[in-house]
């Protein structure tokens, strides 16, 4: 190791040239990058324009998309968007809030006590694979053909993963605060009220975030009978003539007001869950 | 308010944790429990407070706590146990509200309390802008406010490093001083027991029994860091436990 020769390829030992250390610790770290998203529409677009317009995109297999863009401009100036939009999202609005009211309120109860939970997980296991379209006509039969019918479906699809993103949240609440509250005295409504319910509220939104994109789901299959108005309506109609202009503009619609109730809830986690 | 322990033995199912202990706990004393982990040291002080039943033997308040006191047994705990959404003042006026105590009445309080734990300009910060020593001073006003006639402190220094964990043990002997409180202090740091204890309970390992009850009659005030008769008192309850905390060490857990 002393031999001081330069030129001998084994002789490692005196200093090689400093190297600095590889930096490897990068990757895993999301950052937001908020245009990319909107480019990557803008870029999905033109191609489908450019596509259709010379031909390799067959005009069968997708519409011009300034087509689309067209007939929402006609459904917005007809005033029928507005017809369409009131009643669908009134029907989402009532029947989310019905299913995920009450989902909150089970998914707590069976948090709270083993009887509960023992008796009506089994059944929110048998319920949640059940695909609610092939429940609407029984549910015409129960709550009728008009509105009744649309606001169960929508409520009964919301209602079970609610009621399972609740339970969890309720069961995730760290132990040891609930100890603390009992170590004061706290009474049971007091801990429920104070310390359960906040600590299981980002477990909450973050399935109602799941429930009520299941609820836009079956705002189409709620609107597949007995519906002259609605967005689901709207869309249907459209597949049945094979008008794929109006097709395409309908779930364009449905897919906005999917982004919409993710950013409502987006801004509510905000508010509420800023100790985070 | 006295505490007394008489014949507690606690276990589950089959797997023996406590055995036979009888304590005392007298009024305005400091007592520490040490022993080597799994002692069920933390268990005993769970008793104490009422959070669990021993299987075998009571616990017993002697006398009255006093008028204003609102919560007799009042525990800290090591992991600080703050409600994450709550302010520095949400998480002290949680344990006044049940007591009817909101408004005025309830600002008075917690004044006094951040003031006497040195809070008073945090009033307003959420737990996550805390450090560790501020959160476990915050859970100490939060005792505090309650005016517990014991306070059954877990292991409350643990989650700290050492040198917030000098400052605290400054802050409890300088609260201790001013007003003179009953607390049962779980620990395995012997430093600690040397420097808060009135007197140390040394446990041995599974099923916990007291070996030795260690009697400290220098005041707490005039007890200091790294005092020589201090260190050889640590040294005695270390070669105490010196045994068990090796075989305590090598045994499998429990789960």
């Amino acid at each position: 190791m002393s031999d001081p020769k330069m030129s001998d390829p084994n002789h490692q030992s005196s200093s090689p040239a400093p190297r600095q250390v590889t930096f490897r610790g990068g990757g895993f770290a999301p950052a937001s990058h908020r245009w990319i998203g909107v480019a990557v529409f803008a870029i999905l677009f033109a191609l489908a324009e450019l596509g259709t317009r010379q031909g390799w995109i067959s005009p069968l297999t997708l519409p011009l998309p300034s087509d689309v863009l067209g007939t929402f401009g006609e459904l917005y100036a007809s005033g029928l968007l507005w017809a369409h939009l009131s009643v669908s999202l009134t029907r989402l609005l009532v029947g989310a809030a019905l299913g995920a009211s009450l989902g909150i309120a089970v998914g707590v109860m069976i948090g709270l006590f083993s009887y509960v939970r023992a008796g009506l997980v089994p059944l929110t296991a048998a319920l949640f694979p059940i695909p609610k379209i092939a429940l609407l006509p029984l549910f015409v039969i129960w709550f009728g053909i008009d509105e009744g019918s649309k606001y169960a479906l929508i409520a009964f699809g919301t209602f079970t993963p609610t009621v399972v993103a609740t339970y969890g949240a309720v069961d995730n609440v760290d132990r040891s605060l609930i100890r603390m509250g009992q170590s004061f005295n706290l009474s049971w409504f007091s801990i429920v009220r104070k310390i359960v319910l906040p600590g299981a509220m980002p477990g909450i939104l973050s399935g109602l975030r799941i429930s009520l994109a299941i609820a836009i789901i079956l705002l189409v299959a709620a609107e597949m009978l007995g519906a002259e108005y609605g967005i689901g309506a709207y869309i249907l109609e459209a597949g049945s003539l094979y008008d794929l202009e109006r097709l395409f503009a309908g779930v364009a619609i449905l897919s906005l007001l999917g982004v919409a109730v993710s950013s409502v809830i987006g801004i509510v986690e905000r508010r509420l869950l800023d100790w985070r | 308010m006295d505490i007394r322990l008489s014949g507690v033995s606690h276990s589950y199912d089959d797997f023996e944790v406590l055995r036979d202990i009888s304590l005392e706990i007298p009024s305005g004393r400091i007592v520490c429990i040490v022993g080597p982990s799994g002692c069920g040291k933390s268990t005993l002080l769970r008793f104490i407070g009422g959070l669990e039943q021993p299987t075998q033997g009571k616990v017993l308040q002697i006398g009255t706590p006093p008028q204003d006191c609102l919560n007799p047994l009042t525990y800290i705990f090591q992991d600080f146990a703050l409600l994450p959404w709550r302010s520095v003042r949400g998480n002290i006026s949680l344990v006044l509200e049940d007591h009817g105590i909101r408004g005025a009445r309830a600002d008075a309080i917690i004044q006094d309390v951040l003031t006497r734990t040195k809070l008073s300009d945090f009033a307003k910060a959420l737990p996550k802008q805390l450090s560790g020593g501020m959160k476990q001073r915050v859970a100490i006003a939060r005792a505090l406010a309650v005016n517990p006639a014991v306070m059954l402190m877990d292991e409350p220094l643990s989650a700290l490093d050492s040198q917030t964990r000098e400052l605290l043990m400054d802050d409890l002997i300088s609260l201790w001083s001013r007003t003179p409180f009953t607390a049962v202090y779980v620990t395995h740091n012997l430093a600690e027991a040397v420097r808060l204890g009135h007197s140390i309970v040394v446990m041995s390992r599974r099923p916990g029994e007291i070996r030795e009850v260690v009697h400290l009659d220098k005041p707490l005030d005039q007890r200091q860091y790294g005092d020589a008769d201090l260190e050889e008192q640590q040294k005695y309850l270390w070669q105490l436990m010196r045994e068990e905390a090796r075989a305590a060490d090598a045994e499998l857990v429990h789960v």
